[in-house]
C-alpha cells in the first residue's frame, strides 16, 4: 500500500481514538489550543486596531512594528521562549499569540478604516458618539475586513499550533513528532493530514463567516422602484 | 431657534483659511443659503453650527448660547443634518436610518419605527421602502430618506450640506420643491449649503455669497441680489448677464409673452 494509504488507514484504524493520546482527544488539545491563542492575540490587537483605525493616530509604527514581528521566525521564537519558560505550554502558546497577531491587528484597522467616511461623518454629525460610531458604524460595516484577519490568524496558528508539541504533550502535532523520531512515515502524514483538515474546516467555517458580514447586495435594476412614489403627506 | 455666527473665522492645520471674519444672523424660521464654488468655507460654517468644525475665533451662538459650552454630541442630536450624498447607514434598514436619532436619544425601536414609516410618506416615500437597505433605493429616494432621518427628532434647526448635489436635474427640482413644500409646512430654521445659485435663489430666504477663503461677496434676498449684485463676481457667479436672466416680454396675438435674452419664449405674463 501507498503511504498515503497507510496514512488514511492509520486514522481509520480504531484503536487510534478515544484515550489520552487518541486522534479525537489530539484534535481537541489542537483547536484548543488554536482558539486560546487567537483569542488572547485578538483581546489585545482588535482594540489596538480599532484605536488606530478610528483615530488615524499611531498608524505607521504599530504597522512597521507589526511587519516586522510578522518577520519572526516562529520555531526560532519557541526555541528562545522554551529556554526560558521551560517545558510546558506556556512557550508554544505565547510564540502562537505573536504569530497571530499582525493578521487580526491589520484586520482590525483596515476593516475600521473601510468603513464609508461618508456614513460615518453622517453618523457623527447626527450625534454619534466615539464609542457609538465604533460599535453601530465603523465594526458592522469593517466587520468583513475584520473577520478575514480572524480567518488569515487562525490560518496560520492552527497550521503551527503543531509545534506546541515540540514542548509539551498537546495537539496533532505529537503525530508528527513521534513518527518522524521513530520514522512511522503513515503516522507522520496522518497527523500531517488531520492538520490539513484541521485548517481547511476552520477557514471555510470563518469564509461563510466573512460573507455573512458583507452587507446586502443591490437589487437589480429592475427591481428597483420607481422614482416618485404616489404617497405623499 | 435663531442662529448668529458673531466674527467666525477658521485656519485650519495646515495654513488653509476656510473663513475669515464671518458675520451673520439667521432668523427662526427661516432659510439661510450659504452658496460658492469649492474652498469658499460654505461647508465649514455649515459645521460649525453642530460644532463639526471649531472656530478659531469668533462664536456661533443659538438662542444667545454659544455653541461651545453645549455638549458636542447632545447638540448635534437636538439639530437635524442632511449630508452630501445621503450618507446613509448601509447595513441599515431605511426605517432604521431613519429612526437612528430618536433611538440613540432613548425612544424605543418600536416607536420609532412606527414614527419613522409616517415620516417616509411625508418626504414622499412609499413607506414599504423602508424595509429596503439604502443600496436598493435611487439616488433621489435616498436624499429623501437623508430628509427623513433629519427630521426625525423633529428638530429646530436643519443643516443641509449640499444636500441634491448627487441627483438629476429633474429629480433635484422635484426634491427642492418637496422640501419648500415641507418648509412651509414646519418652519425649521435651515442654513443650507449649496455651490447652485438657482437653488439658493429657490429656497433661501437669505443668501450669502461666499469667495474663496470664506469672505462674503454679497448678502441679501435673492431679490436684492438679483436687482443689485454687488460687484462683477457676484454678477458673474448669479449669472445676471447670462441670457436666461434678461427677460423681456413681446405680444403675440394680444397676450404678452416673456422671452429671454435668446429670443426664446420662457413663459406668459399673467
Amino acid at each position: 500500500m501507498s503511504l498515503f494509504g497507510d496514512a488514511l488507514a492509520w486514522i481509520l484504524d480504531g484503536g487510534h481514538w478515544g484515550g489520552p493520546t487518541g486522534i479525537d482527544t489530539r484534535l481537541w488539545q489542537h483547536l484548543a489550543v488554536t482558539f486560546a491563542a487567537v483569542a488572547l492575540a485578538a483581546a489585545v490587537a482588535i482594540p489596538l486596531g480599532v484605536l488606530i483605525g478610528h483615530t488615524g493616530r499611531g498608524r505607521l509604527v504599530v504597522v512597521a512594528t507589526a511587519g516586522a514581528v510578522r518577520a519572526v521566525p516562529t520555531l526560532g521564537l519557541l526555541t528562545l521562549l522554551g529556554l526560558w519558560l521551560g517545558i510546558g505550554l506556556t512557550a508554544p502558546l505565547l510564540a502562537l499569540v505573536v504569530l497571530a497577531f499582525p493578521s487580526l491587528l491589520a484586520g482590525a484597522y483596515a476593516g475600521v478604516e473601510s468603513a464609508d467616511r461618508g456614513a460615518v461623518d453622517a453618523a457623527r454629525s447626527l450625534g454619534m458618539s466615539e464609542w457609538q460610531l465604533v460599535l453601530r458604524v465603523e465594526l458592522p460595516l469593517g466587520a468583513a475586513v475584520v473577520i478575514g484577519g480572524l480567518r488569515a490568524a487562525t490560518l496560520q496558528v492552527v497550521a503551527t499550533a503543531t509545534l506546541a508539541a515540540y514542548l509539551s504533550d498537546t495537539g496533532l502535532g505529537r503525530y508528527l513528532f513521534a513518527g518522524l523520531k521513530s520514522r512511522d512515515y503513515p503516522q507522520m502524514l496522518a497527523g500531517a493530514l488531520l492538520v490539513a483538515a484541521l485548517a481547511l474546516l476552520l477557514d471555510v467555517a470563518l469564509a461563510f463567516v466573512q460573507r455573512a458580514c458583507r452587507g446586502p447586495a443591490p437589487l437589480a435594476p429592475s427591481d428597483a422602484a420607481p422614482e416618485a412614489a404616489p404617497a405623499k403627506g | 431657534m435663531g442662529i448668529e455666527f458673531r466674527g467666525v473665522s477658521k485656519t485650519y492645520a495646515d495654513g488653509t483659511v476656510a473663513v475669515t471674519d464671518f458675520s451673520c444672523t439667521v432668523p427662526s424660521h427661516s432659510t439661510l443659503a450659504l452658496v460658492g464654488s469649492s474652498g469658499s468655507g460654505k461647508t465649514t460654517l455649515m459645521r460649525m453650527v453642530n460644532r463639526m468644525v471649531d472656530p478659531s475665533a469668533g462664536t456661533v451662538l443659538i438662542d444667545e448660547r454659544d455653541v461651545r459650552e453645549l455638549d458636542k454630541v447632545a447638540l448635534r442630536r437636538s439639530i437635524g443634518y442632511v449630508p452630501q450624498a445621503g450618507g446613509l447607514l448601509p447595513h441599515r434598514r431605511v426605517v432604521d436610518n431613519v429612526a437612528t436619532v430618536p433611538v440613540l436619544t432613548g425612544t424605543s425601536r418600536r416607536t420609532a419605527r412606527a414614527d419613522a414609516l409616517d415620516l417616509l410618506a411625508r418626504v414622499g416615500l412609499d413607506p414599504a421602502l423602508g424595509r429596503r437597505f439604502p443600496s436598493q433605493l435611487s439616488g433621489g429616494q435616498q436624499q429623501r430618506v437623508a430628509v427623513a432621518r433629519a427630521l426625525a427628532a423633529d428638530p429646530h434647526i436643519l443643516l443641509m450640506d449640499e444636500p441634491f448635489g448627487a441627483v438629476d436635474p429633474i429629480v433635484r427640482r422635484d426634491l427642492q420643491d418637496q422640501l419648500a413644500e415641507l418648509q412651509a409646512e414646519l418652519g425649521k430654521t435651515i442654513v443650507l449649503v449649496t455651490h447652485d445659485i438657482d437653488e439658493a435663489f429657490r429656497l433661501g430666504d437669505q443668501v450669502v455669497i461666499l469667495r474663496t477663503g470664506g469672505v462674503v461677496a454679497q448678502t441679501g434676498t435673492p431679490q436684492q441680489i438679483l436687482a443689485e449684485p454687488a460687484d462683477d463676481f457676484v454678477r458673474d457667479f448669479v449669472g445676471a448677464d447670462r441670457a436666461e436672466r434678461r427677460l423681456t416680454t413681446t405680444e403675440v396675438d394680444g397676450r404678452r409673452i416673456v422671452v429671454d435674452g435668446d429670443g426664446r419664449p420662457v413663459g406668459v405674463l399673467a
